[in-house]
């Protein structure tokens, strides 16, 4: 079997042995070895995906093609470049840490695992997936077991929150199937057979007209996922509803498939549309930086501070991304890697820190570093790298954005960046005030002196996390080399 | 030359740091005392020696200070713009070198005793090290961009270090404030480093600021585009001095300063006396050609204004404070406008760069007595356990070393010759005096001011009333005695170092004189001070209070720091959490997500009225199903027609 | 062929028997009377095809042929829809169609 479809088939074994598992341990122990095969694959992608491009100068390397339905041509076709295999890591990083946090899942565990793991197949299916049609069936993998996540596993209006997202995200899957089709029917605009396959149709010229239709749809079908202003709202609700690991790989994979697929379909298949629509999305993209931002400032709840912080963040990615340069799209793609290591850092910190107060109303809490201090510590080092510290992934990120849309010589694309660029300040605002208020300062009466300190799982499963934020933001450069080289066709389209 | 060794310099700190930070429960204090030690002064010998072999071995080629410039890729924007980290060693950073290390190796040593028994010993020393590296590595930057990296390192370490008594609310307001306001200005050092590395495709200082030295002007085609009249390098210019006077704080971003004096002492001395807070006026010396050629020093007069006009604000506010750090905080603040002024006035070439050189100058001794200002103050309150002044009176009995070191800084501050700052702030008043008549008065009347607070709260603290103290104060440990005698020392003989021959703005060198009459003119002003301060402090009188109340709104509003706290205050809490944040909260929860939710219930709501019509009769479905097919049969024959 | 009888006059002569049974199909309340009258539809629908075979194509069968197997099939589904009314009837004591909405939803 080769090197990609395992990563499928894996997850898939593993939810198969799940379903025989008995208790809480069998199936955490399982899952947590289905997480580590997986973990240990993806690190052997990168070394094999260096070795691999030495020899082979093709988009996508491991390239794998089967007949699924012959009629519509759609083909089971698999392949990765480097934005994939970043993308594949983060997922493992962040599965297996989501296991870890979940190590005391006492409710209906087995099956909370098993839709765990469905979720994370679609995500890797999504990821290797150069078949629009296969690519969108992953997609909704995906995103349906997170219904049954936040609907069975959650806390506060959870059937409410776990409605609205499913409900906002099956409504945009709808618009991006339209905008999908429009691309496949466009497909033969050269002659030939019409195809699903995202390399075959790259090197068609889709009509302008069709381009025009399609790239908004797609585009929002995407963003919305993304969060998208004015679509994020299924994000505060869906995230504060959400238990601690479902929210660590929503934020931190989930929501990354919007920036990819805008990436790999929207951007890549239909760039004149790009370059048509680009202005008007870029606006709201840049509304949604600063908006987020300064919304966050006014929550109290932990996990809103955190999903509105994040609308923020994930509109930078979607900024980059219409930026259609260089520079600002590898901002965007390590800005989906940081914002994806650091949001899953954050949820778990708050998952921890609720599990301990049953609070996480920020009024309540106060002075919890003397009383938690690995808590504490990690979480103000997550709070520095959310904004963009230098020597975490954040700061790489975004002076790779910011740079990058800096570049651009007329003046409506540099004024956005300007906006975008003063979201630091803001970020910086409601972190120090996060941090100040529930980590440092006097502790809080209601909090019990002796809370249970961090247990060796959550400390791996942190760890797991704080390791790449590091190791993305002291060296970037291998990272950022691999993400540029392959960025490197996609940009053409929108440069021609 | 083989300068790769210096890379250590930074590197040992950051070391410490990590053991120190990682292990920070496991070490015992002690233990955590001497590594931190140990590894500065490891810092400080290679940072001597760098130095020495520097001006006296290899640096001087032809007459002129080399730069040498060791430098690897760290992060590629485009073809032309990346980031690069390596170290940058020319004067200004082998003098900053030497400066850092020295202070830091003398917190250091002072921390171990002022910091013996509290909770986060190890702590204090680790962030100390973060500190150290962050500031040797900006120190070291070849490049806008490492600059502002280590920039916001630097930040972090003393957000972290203004938070040190982190339970207590009013030190974690103040680095909160610290960290935001600092942050506000660097958005505008970003901002100007992004303009630069579009329009110049570099962030090399090298490139920046070469000089042709045939033309004896920037190399760099500045002039190419223009923004509202101005070129857009100097726009560039303007922003990143922009962040300069928010790390230095320069009006209007010095709020941050006076609160910062929440970290403990030693802490202050380092971060917020002697090292960080001139990091502004280095970065201005850094890109000094370019502020000097580009539109003619637009940016650089501006500069030059911020300094001056900082530096007699916060003079006079600080003859106001009670608080002993406070007033050393308004001090140092007022110390940097006076380098910024410095920058500001001065030329390039040869003796025409003197306001550079004395900027220099005056920062290398101005980190040495105020640095001993502030550990003097810490030996103070350890020993009173009080930061105000009221508090305080009649201590030269009980320690005699802090007496004699704190008036030993005292009189350097106040420019009283052989100290320290005498040499430097004299070269200053020439630079001033030369180029900016108006800057001039400015700066000799600031030298009033000074002599007066700081002897001020010199008589306020050691002479003044006969106080009854509850524990005897007593003189100090050694370890934290050592640093101040080391610095005394420091601040008498560093004057004498003839430092226009190693630093000036064309790398050249040149002979300073003394400027005999200006100097007079200084040394009597600062004289006059000192013997207004006998008068109204030496002995306990009301003179001080009828003087001050003659003053009367002029008192009350230098008091209050002419309410530039509250004005921020207002800015923040009523414009951008209650006009900004607030309706975007409410219009997202409202409006957004109302529209969202809207469409939901809306749709339960037209379900609910059409479900009738599924009744789950036959009958009716029949009908429904008849009436249809007759409808249509109508339709198909009326359009068959 | 009946001498004298048009095909049009048997044709109004079923819609208005097919009329009657769909009248009788909506309106009416009781079970028995539904069933009646969806017979009544049947039959319109047999004689149609009775007529229509040998006005137009008399020297063909299946017409007849289809005729005899409705009403093969309507005896089945009248057995067995009455089998249902009568053992709805044990339940719930009535053939109103209002009282069978129990299934409802």
């Amino acid at each position: 079997m080769d090197i990609l479809t395992l990563f499928v088939v894996v997850p898939v074994l593993t939810v198969l042995a799940l379903v025989f598992t008995k208790d809480l341990k069998q199936a955490r122990t399982v899952s947590m070895l289905g997480s580590f095969v997986q973990l240990g694959m993806a690190i052997n992608l990168v070394f094999a995906y260096f070795k691999e491009k030495e020899v082979n100068d093709s988009i996508m390397v491991f390239m794998k093609d089967l007949v699924w339905f012959e009629h519509f041509n759609i083909h089971y076709t698999v392949g990765v470049d480097g934005i994939s295999v970043a993308m594949l890591l983060l997922t493992a990083i962040v599965v297996l840490a989501g296991v870890f946090i979940s190590w005391k899942m006492e409710d209906l565990p087995k099956e909370f695992f098993i839709s765990l793991l469905v979720l994370a197949t679609g995500v890797y299916g999504f990821f290797i997936s150069i078949d629009l049609f296969t690519m969108f069936v992953f997609f909704e993998i995906a995103v349906i077991p997170m219904y049954l996540l936040i609907g069975i596993w959650g806390s506060g209006p959870k059937e409410h929150s776990a409605m609205k997202l499913t409900l906002m995200l099956m409504g945009a899957s709808a618009v991006l199937l339209v905008g999908i089709l429009g691309i496949y029917f466009n497909s033969n605009a050269d002659g030939g057979d019409l195809t699903f396959n995202i390399l075959e149709i790259a090197k068609v010229n889709i009509p302008f007209e069709a381009q025009k239709l399609f790239f908004p749809l797609v585009f929002v079908g995407f963003a919305v996922l993304g969060a998208l202003f004015p679509f994020h709202t299924w994000s505060p609700d869906g995230h504060a509803s959400a238990p601690t690991a479902v929210s660590m790989l929503h934020a931190g994979v989930l929501m990354k498939l919007g920036g990819y697929g805008v990436f790999r379909i929207a951007m890549f298949l239909l760039p004149e549309g790009a370059l048509f629509w680009g202005d008007f999305f870029l606006v709201l993209a840049a509304i949604g930086v600063v908006y987020g931002a300064f919304a966050a400032i006014r929550q109290t709840d932990l996990k809103y501070i955190n999903a509105y912080a994040s609308v923020s963040h994930l509109g930078l990615v979607l900024f980059a991304l219409l930026m259609l340069n260089k520079t600002a799209w590898s901002g965007a793609i390590i800005q989906s890697l940081s914002h994806g290591f650091l949001t899953a850092m954050f949820f778990a910190l708050i998952g921890m820190i609720y599990g301990r107060t049953h609070t996480r109303d920020i009024n309540k809490l106060g002075g919890l570093m003397k009383i938690l201090p690995f808590i504490g510590a990690i979480y103000v080092i997550t709070g520095m790298a959310y904004l963009g510290l230098p020597g975490f992934s954040g700061f790489v990120a975004e002076m790779n954005i910011f740079v990058g849309g800096f570049q651009h010589p007329d003046m409506f694309h540099r004024v956005l960046t300007v906006l975008a660029v003063s979201s630091i300040v803001v970020t910086a605002v409601y972190i120090l005030r996060l941090v100040g208020k529930i980590m440092m300062g006097p502790l809080e009466t209601n909090n019990v002196e002796n809370l249970p300190k961090a247990t060796w799982y959550e400390k791996t499963g942190i760890l797991l996390l704080l390791i790449p934020v590091i190791a993305i933001g002291v060296a970037p450069l291998w990272l950022s080399d691999m993400i540029m080289d392959s960025i490197q066709p996609f940009i053409q389209g929108v440069i021609k | 030359m083989d300068i790769t060794y210096i890379y250590l310099i930074p590197i040992i700190p950051l070391a410490v740091f990590l053991l120190l930070g990682i292990n920070s429960k496991k070490i015992k204090p002690a233990v955590s005392g001497y590594i931190g030690v140990l590894g500065l002064f490891t810092s400080f010998l290679l940072s001597i020696y760098t130095a020495y072999q520097y001006f006296f071995v290899i640096g001087k080629i032809d007459g002129e200070y080399q730069q040498f410039i060791d430098k690897t890729t760290w992060l590629n924007f485009t073809d032309t713009l990346h980031i690069d980290m390596g170290i940058l060693v020319d004067s200004i950073s082998i003098m900053m070198l030497v400066v850092v290390t020295t202070i830091s190796l003398m917190v250091h040593i002072y921390s171990r005793g002022y910091m013996k028994g509290d909770d986060g010993y190890t702590r204090c020393f680790a962030y100390l090290s973060l500190f150290t590296f962050s500031m040797l590595g900006l120190v070291l930057a070849t490049n806008l961009f490492q600059i502002y990296i280590f920039w916001e390192l630097v930040g972090v370490s003393s957000y972290l270090l203004i938070g040190y008594y982190y339970t207590k609310p009013s030190a974690v307001s103040a680095a909160k404030k610290a960290f935001i306001v600092t942050r506000f200005a660097d958005l505008g050092f970003l901002i100007g480093i992004l303009i630069m590395g579009y329009y110049t495709g570099t962030f090399d200082f090298e490139t920046l600021n070469a000089v042709n030295p045939e033309t004896g002007m920037l190399v760099l085609n500045w002039a190419s585009t223009s923004f509202m009249g101005l070129s857009v390098i100097a726009w560039g210019l303007i922003l990143i001095f922009m962040g300069g006077a928010g790390k230095s704080a320069m009006m209007p971003f010095h709020i941050w300063l006076p609160d910062a004096m929440e970290g403990p002492t030693p802490v202050s001395a380092l971060i917020h006396a002697a090292t960080m807070v001139v990091a502004g006026v280095y970065l201005v010396a850094r890109l000094f050609p370019m502020f000097y050629f580009v539109e003619d020093g637009f940016a650089l007069n501006i500069v030059a204004w911020v300094g001056g006009i900082s530096s007699l604000f916060a003079a006079i506010i600080a003859i106001t404070q009670t608080d002993i750090k406070r007033v050393l905080a308004f001090s140092t603040m007022s110390q940097i406008g006076y380098m910024m002024m410095a920058l500001g006035v001065s030329g390039y070439d040869g003796h025409e760069g003197v306001g550079y050189m004395a900027s220099m100058f005056h920062l290398f001794t101005h980190a040495m007595f105020k640095a001993l200002l502030f550990l003097g103050a810490g030996s103070v309150i350890h020993a009173v356990h009080s930061n105000y002044l009221k508090d305080m009176g009649g201590l030269r009995k009980y320690m005699p070393i802090t007496n004699i070191t704190f008036l030993i800084a005292a009189l350097a501050i106040a420019g009283v010759p052989p100290f320290a700052g005498f040499w430097s702030k004299d070269e200053i008043l020439v630079a001033a005096f030369e180029n900016n008549q108006i800057l001039y008065y400015i700066g000799v009347f600031v030298a009033g001011l000074t002599a007066f607070y700081m002897f001020r709260i010199y008589f306020g603290i050691f002479w003044g009333k006969d106080k009854k103290y509850e524990h005897t104060p007593h003189e100090s440990p050694m370890s934290m005695a050592f640093p101040l005698l080391f610095l005394a020392g420091m601040s008498i003989v560093a004057g004498l170092i003839p430092f226009s021959e190693y630093v000036s703005a064309d790398n050249k060198g040149f002979e300073a004189h003394l400027n005999y009459p200006l100097a007079a003119i200084a040394t009597t002003v600062g004289i006059i001070g000192i013997a207004l301060a006998w008068v109204f402090y030496k002995k306990e009188n009301s003179l001080s209070d009828k003087y001050a109340k003659s003053f009367g709104v002029l008192y009350k509003w230098a008091y209050h720091k002419f309410y530039f706290d509250e004005l921020y205050l207002f800015v923040t809490k009523k414009i951008i959490f209650n006009r900004i944040s607030a309706p975007i909260a409410w219009f997202d929860k409202k409006v957004v997500d109302g529209t969202m939710e809207g469409i939901g219930n809306k749709t339960v709501v037209v379900s609910d009225k059409i479900k009738g019509m599924q009744s789950g009769k036959l009958q009716d479905y029949a009908f429904a199903f008849i009436v249809g097919v007759v409808v249509l049969a109508g339709v198909f024959i009326y359009l068959w027609k | 062929m009946i001498a004298g009888i048009s095909i049009y006059e048997i044709l109004t002569l079923t819609t208005i028997l097919f009329f009657i049974g769909v009248y009788g199909f909506i309106t009416r309340t009781n079970l028995i009377s539904i069933l009646i009258s969806v017979e009544l539809i049947m039959n319109a629908s047999v004689v149609n095809f009775v007529i229509i075979n040998k006005y137009l194509y008399p020297d063909m069968l299946q017409g007849v042929l289809f005729s005899i197997f409705i009403i093969a099939v309507a005896a089945a589904e009248t057995a067995l829809a009455v089998s249902i009314i009568i053992n709805l009837y044990r339940q719930i004591g009535s053939v109103e169609v209002k009282e069978t909405e129990i299934m409802k939803y």
